[in-house]
């Protein structure tokens, strides 16, 4: 009963862990991580370039669409955002982050685009 | 043995929580907003003058031409332009009364004594797409931008139920906050500039920006007009740069692994 209890846990406190497939996730993975870094140091433009690495090698990462779309954004390159949030969202629909992120880039969009003739 | 697996299941859930929680970086961004107009032709800025009416106690077209001009001079790459601010109702008018025609669009008969609400103000619309008088106008400050347009401020005033937060603190000096329904007469002034964005060198409309912001006060609230005109005109502000000169949005964004 104990054991079975244990076992059960154990599921669910693995299962928190995301998983680590590997091959193409696995450097993709590596690329998101050394865009984060760079970016973090504001060299958007390289990070920009690993996160478009990061998507061509695993077209199924959704946090490199997610981070691909901010770079994007930081760059003003408002069109690639969009697509590379959608995919984002696509890939993992409840996603809170990618979903907030989402939420501002499009506030931030509309505010862009508000300012035409009225 | 369960104290031992308690512990294991413990370290694992921790570091479950650790990854989770150090797969999200937040960063700020600064987000570029190109400027809806293509400025990159241009030098320099005239502003040249606004057909103002409304409140008589601010100068429309005076206040707006030096409030947009000081933000250029800051905030945009553009010469400003240092002119005369050019009387535009006022021009119309002493042409119409000498009979003269300098913007053939304008019927002189048409022109209101005073410009008072916004059926006034359509009668001088013809202007700013009367392309000679502004290319004329270019010429004389080799070819630059020229922001034109009309300003209306009037005062506003409105009545009816107002929410407000009342404190109220109870036998036992607990203090809560009720919401309380009261009735106020409330004045204050409604500002609509319709900025005209004018290619010096042809006299050709490039834009038109039109805004609509409006501000009330409580009774007894003594704002001066000019004060109000100036809080009104901060809100237009960023728009009006932002058709001039790219402006940067900071924000912050999640970072996924």
């Amino acid at each position: 009963m104990r054991k079975s209890l244990v076992f059960g846990v154990l599921v669910v406190a693995l299962s928190a862990i995301p998983a680590r497939a590997g091959g193409p996730r696995k450097e993709a993975q590596a690329q998101v991580q050394f865009g984060i870094d760079v970016a973090q140091k504001g060299l958007w433009k390289e990070a920009l370039f690993r996160w478009e690495k990061a998507v061509e090698l695993d077209p199924t990462y959704a946090a490199a669409f997610n981070d691909l779309a901010v770079a994007y954004e930081h760059e003003g390159v408002f069109d690639k955002a969009r697509q590379a949030y959608t995919k984002a969202l696509a890939l993992e629909p409840n996603n809170i982050s990618i979903k907030q992120n989402y939420d501002y880039f499009k506030e931030l969009n509309d505010r862009a685009s508000r300012r035409t003739t009225r | 043995m369960t104290v031992r697996a308690a512990g294991l299941l413990a370290s694992l859930v921790a570091s479950a929580a650790l990854v989770s929680c150090s797969s999200t970086i937040e960063v700020s961004v600064e987000t570029p907003i190109q400027p809806k107009i293509d400025t990159s032709g241009f030098e320099r800025v005239l502003v040249a003058g606004f057909v103002a009416g409304g409140s008589d106690d601010v100068d429309g077209n005076l206040e707006t031409v030096r409030l947009l001009r000081s933000q250029l001079r800051t905030k945009s790459n553009l010469k400003v332009v240092e002119a005369d601010v050019i009387p535009l109702a006022d021009m119309l008018a002493d042409q119409a009364r000498a009979g003269g025609a300098a913007p053939p669009t304008i019927d002189p008969r048409t022109l209101p004594r005073q410009i008072k609400d916004e059926k006034d103000l359509e009668v001088y619309d013809p202007l700013f797409s009367n392309a000679a008088y502004w290319k004329k106008i270019g010429q004389e400050f080799q070819g630059p931008l020229i922001v034109t347009g009309s300003v209306l401020f009037t005062p506003n005033s409105s009545s009816g139920f107002v929410q407000k937060d009342r404190e109220v603190i109870d036998q036992y000096g607990r203090r809560t906050v009720e919401p309380q329904r009261t009735y106020m007469e409330r004045k204050g002034f409604v500002l609509r500039p319709k900025l005209v964005f004018i290619d010096g060198r042809t006299g050709a409309v490039i834009d038109t920006e039109v805004f609509r912001e409006a501000v009330l006060y409580n009774q007894g609230q003594e704002v001066p007009a000019l004060s109000s005109y100036f809080e009104l005109m901060d809100r237009v502000i960023p728009a009006f740069l932002g058709t001039l000169a790219s402006q940067k949005i900071r924000g912050t964004r999640v970072l996924l692994k």
